[in-house]
């Protein structure tokens, strides 16, 4: 692989702003993407993730700004960009009296596609044989997960757009999902994925941080958790919990507290430390169970960004 | 292209087999609609309940009962004796009309005398009353001219005193004045505009609340294409039920088509455009298929009192009638009733064919225009 | 003793052939969070349902706060708040008149029902948007609508079909933090299933579904010890690399991502044969910043499970 196809840009937006009325849904983003990157997209609903996703389809015109993806101008050619990117709704478009078979065949016929070997191939490559007779509207929403991701790959495309796939399904197919999205990436093809999975977003090569309409962040998430190099993460088990949380909330030193699986996760300045922490805990009616600092995670990012703004 | 055409319209096919409830309703509706057009809502009136009050009971009066009930207009719904009955049957609807024979009337008539006849009747409902009161007269005045010709005769004057003007009618192209002549082509029209306005703009409009119109989007499927693909079941289904009223219309109630089928079915096409480019149009202003559907009623509603189908054109204000001219609807039926009642050709129809063209073209620009690929 | 508040006995129901609820039993406490886990279609939302009355039971035995779901049906969903996974509320109405309504279907008259629907928009944080039209609302608040319209009655029991699906993390740690407010302060008790293990592991109980049984049940520490084989935890880069090659070594069952680390569940009793997994990365040109036991998550146990 050379220098410059490693290198090769597949998506560049600048200063992309959509309004709708006096609402700003997307607030002057500006991003690249490189060929073979799985670009994850965190925020809060309706911060501007899925306006972003279908200006790039060209689904939206934007207000302002230029897009261009591989290499085409969105704006004045959309078609050309539309039959090389497959893009998976968070509806996930799905006809629900037909069967996954019939579906997908009815978007293969769609892009030009006759081989009944593609199709099959693809079934297969998803997992989806054993249920091909099946109508959509019998399936959990896993399958129709998959079968969503089937079509929108069905065509090879080297671009994905992939908004909110893991929504409603349980970890263990969640993971079996971003294996098939990790076996696309293997196979040269880009991935722009939008989550609300933090976890999820470790995953991915870079992930930017939406709010309101703008791009807080973008950057690995090594960098990004190294953002929180001035502040210390603390893990704390405290009982009880929430009137702990609410005098950590109040408290002018702590930067922000949240909970974290059964425990609390809290941040503070670097200069706190454990026996300061464990006194401002102690002076109302709580017990400290245990405290100990913690690796920041993407969610730690997230929360101080988004929860700042 | 071809297959991408084939592949959007096969799945088109696929869901309208899946949802057999409706595919079941957009055959029977129109059968159902020509039943009660043809026989329930027919405007033809015979057979009105008609009470006798014979207070003379004479070999005269009853000639002149046996006269109005030998008409097809009137039949025999009962015998009374007092007036006061006679109203008593008119106002609970067991009779709309009533004839009182005063006494002596056969005596009056032998004397060579005017006897005096009363005929009360219903008027509640208009068209029923006009029908009868004129029956009524004309039978009388048969009758009379009977008794009177009767009276010449035996006076010996024989032919030396005839009428002197005796007018024959003839009805043109519907000689029995039958309603289900008049409304079946009436009706293709109806159907033709109502199922596909509706067919089209429901399903174009369902892809947008299920969100798949999405997808298509993103896919590289031409605005033509997706319009085409998604329009020609509803077009083969529309045709469907056209050759199924002509059918019906024929074999149930013997509508003679005098005229060119294919010329019909051509013209039926030039209407189909114009209805479903109108589906088209709802489809890009509703947002969910409750708003299409009442969009389509919205539109079409009007086209049935504005377009001749139950009340003539002739008869209506200056102003309605010129807002008539703004309904397509109006052109094909007289393309239709004058194809199949009269047996014209083309040569009679040009303009309503022109004004038709002239519709499908606007209304298709003014979809395609407002049909675009894009969420915008 | 703490009071049973619902209790289920051999609760099943069928749709055709499928046994969307087998022979459920159920026993959770006044003041309990129960949550409820299990991959799609394990019959979670059923089982909610045939608690708030929704769809009949088809054998079995369920009692809320002691009245027979069956017999004393309506004062058993007098009990009850539901918030169904996709929340219906009205959207041309606004805060208040969906409130004012959920209120009124539920038989409160208006004495009642306008000082507790003040009170509980306050707790919910929505006093200030009363007047706003529900359609307005962003997916936080909506969220927090829903959950003031399940409440509005005084329920004693909330049960919370996957609540946060979807639903972004700030909006997520607000919602729990309610939660867990309306069991201290109402008294209420929570009934909740979730697609997310962090949430999971915040409630007192959790219930494994599958196949529409309940096959696993206990306190979220408890059930992670219950898992026999042991979780490795690696960190290094590049992680796809890493992952590949772990996941060919003999003595790893399993290779699953957590954020920017993987978890190995390795076989049991080959644990010592690990050893030279670290060298066969490093040969690989990949580099190894660490190789440990840890304690499995709640996350490692549902997989090892659903697996099975």
């Amino acid at each position: 692989m050379s220098f410059e196809t490693a290198m090769e840009i597949v998506i560049k937006a600048e200063n992309l702003t959509k309004r709708f009325g006096d609402f700003t849904a997307v607030n002057s983003v500006s991003f690249s993407v490189q060929k073979g990157e799985i670009l994850g997209y965190l925020g809060p609903n309706g911060s501007g993730k899925t306006t972003t996703i279908r200006m790039l389809l060209g689904l939206l015109t934007p207000s302002a700004g230029s897009i261009e993806v591989l290499g085409i101008n969105v704006q004045q050619n959309p078609e050309p960009v539309r039959q090389q990117v497959g893009y998976m709704s968070q509806k996930f478009s799905l006809y629900h009296d037909m069967t996954v078979e019939e579906n997908l065949a009815f978007y293969a016929g769609v892009y030009g596609i006759v081989n009944r070997q593609r199709i099959n191939a693809v079934l297969e490559e998803i997992g989806l044989t054993e249920v091909k007779r099946s109508l959509v509207q019998n399936l959990s929403t896993g399958w129709r997960q998959r079968l969503a991701l089937a079509t929108s790959i069905i065509h090879q495309p080297p671009l994905l757009f992939l908004d909110e796939p893991t929504g409603g399904v349980d970890p263990a197919a969640r993971r079996a999902f971003w294996d098939l999205i990790y076996q696309q990436v293997e196979q040269g093809v880009t991935a722009l994925v939008t989550t609300h999975y933090m976890d999820e977003a470790e995953y991915c090569t870079r992930v930017g941080i939406m709010q309101s309409g703008r791009l807080l962040a973008l950057d690995t998430p090594q960098g990004l958790k190294k953002s929180m190099a001035s502040t210390t993460i603390w893990d704390i088990h405290a009982t009880p919990l929430l009137p702990t949380l609410t005098r950590l909330e109040k408290h002018p030193n702590i930067l922000l507290v949240r909970l974290a699986s059964d425990h609390l996760s809290v941040i503070t300045a670097k200069d706190m430390d454990k026996k300061s922490l464990e006194h401002i805990i102690e002076q109302g009616n709580s017990k400290c169970v245990q405290i100990e600092e913690a690796e920041p995670s993407l969610e730690d990012v997230f929360l101080t960004l988004a929860g700042n703004n | 292209m071809y297959n991408r055409l084939i592949s959007l319209i096969r799945k088109e096919f696929i869901q309208i087999i899946r949802d057999p409830r409706t595919l079941a309703l957009t055959f029977i509706m129109p059968v159902m609609m020509l039943f009660l057009l043809g026989y329930a809502a027919t405007n033809d009136v015979r057979n009105i309940g008609l009470v006798v009050m014979d207070q003379d009971q004479s070999p005269s009066s009853r000639r002149l009962i046996q006269a109005y009930l030998n008409a097809d207009y009137f039949k025999l719904s009962g015998v009374v004796f007092s007036e006061k009955e006679l109203r008593a049957r008119i106002d609970n609807n067991t009779a709309r009309a009533g004839i009182i024979i005063p006494p002596g009337y056969g005596k009056t008539i032998a004397a060579g005398k005017t006897a005096q006849v009363a005929f009360i009747l219903d008027g509640s409902d208009p068209t029923v009353a006009s029908t009868a009161l004129a029956a009524a007269v004309l039978i009388g005045q048969a009758h009379a001219t009977q008794i009177t010709s009767e009276r010449v005769k035996k006076q010996g004057l024989s032919n030396m005193m005839l009428l002197p003007i005796d007018v024959r009618t003839q009805v043109l192209y519907n000689p029995g004045l039958v309603s289900a002549y008049y409304m079946i082509p009436a009706l293709i029209g109806q159907i033709l505009q109502f199922l596909a306005t509706m067919l089209t703009a429901t399903s174009i409009v369902r892809e947008r609340e299920r969100g798949t119109i999405e997808q298509l989007i993103v896919t590289p499927l031409k605005p033509w294409e997706l319009v085409v693909g998604k329009l020609t079941p509803y077009v083969l289904i529309s045709f469907l039920d056209t050759l199924e009223v002509l059918a019906a219309g024929v074999l149930l109630f013997r509508v003679p088509i005098n005229g060119n089928l294919i010329l019909l079915l051509v013209l039926s096409g030039l209407f189909l455009i114009t209805t479903l480019g109108i589906g088209l149009l709802i489809s890009t202003i509703a947002n969910t298929q409750q708003e299409a559907m009442l969009t389509t009623m919205f539109t079409i509603l009007p086209t049935i009192f504005l377009s001749g189908f139950f009340f003539p054109l002739a008869a209506m204000p200056t102003w309605l009638r010129l807002i008539s001219y703004a309904i397509p609807l109006r052109y094909f039926l007289i393309i239709s009733r004058g194809i199949i009642l009269k047996g014209v050709g083309l040569s009679s129809l040009w303009g309503e064919v022109i004004a038709l063209l002239i519709f499908a073209i606007a209304v298709m620009s003014a979809a395609s225009l407002r049909f675009r690929k894009s969420l915008d | 003793m703490l009071e049973l508040v619902i209790q289920t006995e051999n609760l099943s129901k069928s749709f055709g052939k499928t046994r969307a609820v087998d022979n459920v039993n159920l026993s959770i406490h006044s003041g309990e969070i129960y949550g409820l886990v299990g991959p799609d279609g394990a019959g979670k939302t059923t089982l909610m349902r045939l608690l708030c009355g929704a769809l009949h039971m088809d054998n079995g035995k369920a009692t809320i706060a002691g009245y027979d779901i069956t017999n004393q049906a309506e004062h058993a969903r007098q009990q009850i708040g539901y918030l169904a996974q996709r929340f219906a509320m009205y959207e041309e109405l606004t805060v208040w008149e969906n409130l004012q309504f959920f209120a009124e279907v539920r038989g409160l008259p208006s004495k009642e029902w306008v000082q507790r629907g003040k009170e509980i928009l306050e707790f919910v944080g929505l006093e200030e948007f009363a007047g706003r039209r529900a359609g307005q609302l962003s997916g936080g608040m909506k969220q927090k609508l829903g959950l003031a319209s399940a409440l509005v009655h005084r329920p004693r029991i909330l049960l919370l079909d996957e609540p946060t699906t979807g639903v972004d993390p700030v909006t997520r740690q607000g919602f729990w933090q309610l939660i867990i407010r309306v069991v201290a302060q109402e008294n209420v008790t929570v009934l909740i299933s979730t697609p997310y293990m962090d949430e999971a592991s915040r409630c007192m109980r959790l219930g494994f579904m599958r196949q529409g049984k309940i096959f696993l049940e206990g306190k979220p520490r408890d059930l992670c010890a219950k898992l026999t084989q042991q979780i490795y935890e690696l960190q290094g880069r590049p992680l796809q690399l890493l992952r590949q090659i772990a996941a060919k070594h003999a003595a790893v069952e399993n290779v699953q991502m957590f954020g920017g680390r993987l978890h190995l569940r390795i076989k049991r009793g080959q644990a010592k044969t690990l050893g030279r997994l670290k060298s066969e990365i490093r040969s690989a040109g990949a580099i190894v910043d660490h190789l440990k036991p840890i304690d499995p998550q709640l996350e490692d146990v549902f997989i090892a499970l659903v697996e099975k």
